[in-house]
């Protein structure tokens, strides 16, 4: 075991520290760099900015072929990269979805000459993607969403609500999945396409999280008509399209958010419980201890699953992990940090609160870490599905035709 | 990055999970379980022999110089076959502790016949209910004789020699070896009876002093031990896991198998979970032990807590995913339930490693 880069991986390494070095800001001290839970035109400006930059410099797109703009170099090198970038202060937020899911899903089922006018343009940041694809009626169950497209002519006309899309009101172009055929069971009548977010019919509101801020959008399709080039993969096979989607967005290892076990840690020792430091407290030491196990386990799972990458091996739903732990730690500890703050923990003013009120807007933004992109529930399944082999559920809507399939009040 | 065992080792792994899956069957284990024998007498000639028991001794004092992340490869095999025998006290303590604090002569001794199998040791410590604490430490060696009762030591009745934890004329806590043919030995009746327990009374016996002594010498014995006891507690996991999921598959109730029902599948991800944190942990483990790095104690005690969490929760919810089954005699689980709690309190329990982990942490983050 050694924890070394390859000679290839070294150089790389310090090829990408210097980019970012001559180009960024690197983190300082404790505070925290927040996640963007929005993104405003400036905001956009300066992202579009950081991706042609790194365009530019050849650290955009990694993985991808050198013909769109890409180095193909294998995803170890990705991961390098991210763990450099990760001591930088970088505009992010606008491409996560486009580069991640919507891009690798157009390369696998796209017309050569449709990934020539888009890809390069997307790697540069010229042009941002969404998703489509979560419904009011079809969010775990994805498959049971009732947005409709029929064909007329060379077109299809597209009708119904998508909801959760990120950036929406920020994008060019969407991928979306859509029913086709009511008349066959769930997974089987539907197709997916790209379109241009532009098109006239679409209607973009965003949606006021309990968090405050207004990243998710619901997105209206009135007679939206989308040619039938633009269809990925064959009539009916839609949901098989998306599970390429969806296996690149596992693929995204997300990086650790705060507050964490050390901001814990920090806080506690000035915070006082029972006229001491908190951190002195043997309740307040064991709970440290089982998340800092915690976060260290996660950490020595990624280098595992980085060994695994740097041998050109491809991770599987095993990557699921991640997420699942890391979503409900961040809940629990900012809520626990909260706590030892005492009745103060509620204040969220900036020249009063604690710990620059990291703890107080996880805790607020913290329940959709546990729902988005595969809930809890959802990751779980898939655990115990795919990586242990147990079997599926039972499924009350099996074979059954869409429009028979039985649907509560909400 | 290159954080997974070697091909070699693995293939040693895949050795040893043969091996111990022909000659360490449950029907072996129980042998114990039942009091019929102490431990499996002839499975541990056979480690000896090849060459386990010495894994990590290097090749001039007798062993096979495979290193320590050898042993820890074979530790999970051990604990996935529940296997009783004595490997824990002799491997990860006792041969640590004269490897790690012995003199020259004294390690020229001892370790080659550990090595070869011909020697048990144990670790005598404890003394009664508490964790690790030199304040608790009573026996007492004066004039190189040791008085005191220790208790419980794992093994203590089969072992040859103890590393024991004792007071100087100084009241210094330090390690010294007892030979234990003249000691009297009482055999405890435990929770895990596939593991010896006894409680050793000395009475003026002859000890040699450990070179290098003092408690820190004790803490850096259990910090190396609890990265071992942690791969066993992990490959004791692993196998809760798996009986629990082919039960899973295998059991029909509201005819379906009960694998099928998320209640069954949420509870059976959240013990993977908890198990590949505590594989991860435990990798880091053994990486900081072959190369002794400067946090070692930090990995020791981040991993001990959380293979043990997770070979609780394996052990338990391999129990209550067989249903009432689960709770004869005759099914398995019970083996797993009983050696996961005595690995869990072995060398300190959770609350002691969760508060030595915070005072880890408390300091790092102070500097």
């Amino acid at each position: 075991m050694d924890f070394n880069d390859t000679k290839e991986e070294a150089a790389f390494r310090a090829r990408a520290r210097s980019f970012l070095q001559a180009n960024a800001e690197p983190k300082s001290g404790s505070r925290p760099v927040l996640r963007q839970s929005g993104v405003d035109a400036e905001a956009v400006k300066r992202c579009k900015a950081w991706q042609a930059k790194k365009a530019d410099a050849g650290f955009a797109a990694l993985t991808w072929p050198k013909r769109f703009g890409g180095q193909e170099l294998s995803p170890i090198f990705q991961v390098i990269y991210n763990q450099e970038e990760d001591d930088f202060v970088v505009p992010r937020g606008l491409y996560e979805i486009g580069l991640g899911m919507c891009i690798p899903t157009m390369m696998a089922y796209a017309k050569p000459e449709q990934l020539e006018r888009y890809v390069p343009k997307a790697v540069r940041g010229e042009e941002v993607w969404c998703q489509l694809f979560s419904e009011p009626a079809g969010g775990s169950d994805l498959a049971a969403l009732r947005t409709r497209a029929e064909r007329d002519g060379d077109d299809w006309v597209i009708n119904g609500q998508k909801i959760w899309t990120s950036g929406a009101h920020l994008s060019d172009y969407g991928i979306i999945v859509v029913r086709t055929d009511p008349n066959v069971p769930k997974h089987e009548g539907l197709t997916f396409f790209f379109l241009d977010m532009k098109s006239p019919g679409i209607e973009i509101r965003p949606i006021h999280q309990m968090s405050g801020a207004r990243h998710f959008n619901e997105v209206f399709f009135t007679d939206v008509r989308v040619p039938d080039s633009q269809r990925l993969g064959a009539v009916g096979q839609g949901w098989r399209v998306s599970i390429t989607t969806l296996m690149n967005e596992r693929l995204a290892v997300g990086d650790v958010q705060r507050p964490d076990v050390d901001d814990l840690i920090e806080l506690s020792r000035h915070v006082k419980l029972d006229g001491k430091p908190a951190i002195r407290n043997s309740a307040v030491r064991q709970k440290i201890a089982s998340w800092y196990a915690q976060s260290q386990g996660l950490k020595f799972t990624r280098f595992r699953t980085i060994t695994a990458l740097s041998r050109g091996e491809t991770p599987g739903p095993e990557n699921s992990i991640h997420k699942l732990v890391n979503a409900s730690k961040l809940q629990d500890i900012a809520s626990y940090g909260i706590d030892l703050m005492g009745d103060a923990g509620l204040v969220m003013d900036d020249d009063l609160t604690e710990a620059y009120g990291m703890f107080q807007a996880a805790l607020l933004s913290s329940p959709s870490g546990r729902i988005a992109g595969g809930s809890d529930e959802i990751l779980r399944n898939i655990i115990a599905e795919r990586v242990l082999g147990l079997p599926a559920d039972i499924r009350a809507d099996k074979g059954i035709p869409f429009n028979k399939v039985p649907t509560g009040k909400r | 990055m290159n954080f997974d065992f070697s091909d070699d080792l693995k293939q040693l792994r895949d050795q040893a999970r043969r091996f111990l899956s022909e000659r360490c069957p449950p029907t072996v284990v129980r042998r114990s379980l039942d009091g019929q024998e102490k431990f499996a007498a002839d499975l541990w000639r056979e480690i000896a022999d090849m060459g386990w028991i010495g894994a990590a001794i290097p090749e001039e004092f007798g062993g096979a110089g495979l290193g320590y992340e050898g042993l820890c490869v074979l530790a999970e095999e051990m604990g996935r076959a529940v296997a009783p025998v004595p490997f824990g006290s002799t491997a990860y303590l006792a041969a640590e502790a004269i490897l790690t604090a012995g003199s020259d002569a004294q390690q020229r001794e001892y370790l080659p016949k550990i090595a070869d199998g011909s020697l048990i040791g144990c670790f005598a410590m404890d003394e009664g209910a508490g964790n690790p604490d030199p304040a608790a430490i009573h026996a007492r060696v004066v004039g190189g004789r040791l008085s005191g009762t220790k208790w419980p030591v794992a093994d203590g009745t089969v072992a040859d020699f103890a590393v024991v934890v004792a007071c100087d004329e100084h009241r210094q806590p330090g390690l010294f070896l007892a030979d234990l043919k003249d000691v009297s030995k009482r055999a405890l009746r435990t929770l895990d009876p596939t593991r010896d327990q006894a409680r050793l009374e000395f009475n003026g016996t002859p000890v040699q002093r450990l070179e290098s002594s003092g408690w820190g010498s004790v803490q850096r014995v259990l910090d190396r031990a609890a990265i071992l006891f942690a791969f066993e507690q992990v490959g004791g996991a692993d196998a809760c896991l798996a009986m629990a999921k082919e039960y899973a598959l295998e059991r029909y109730a509201f005819g379906r198998p009960i694998g099928s029902f998320q209640a069954i599948k949420h509870k059976l991800a959240d013990v993977y979970v908890a198990l590949e944190l505590a594989r991860s942990n435990a990798y880091y483990g053994a990486w900081a032990l072959g190369t002794d790095a400067s946090d070692l104690p930090l990995a020791a005690a981040t991993l001990r807590v959380s293979a043990t969490e997770a070979f609780h929760l394996a052990s338990k919810e391999n129990i209550q995913t067989h249903g009432g089954i689960g709770f004869t005699w005759a099914v398995d689980c019970h083996l797993f339930y009983r050696r996961s709690k005595q690995l869990g309190v072995a060398i300190g329990s959770l609350p002691f490693w969760q508060e030595r982990l915070a005072d880890l942490l408390e300091t790092r983050n102070a500097a």
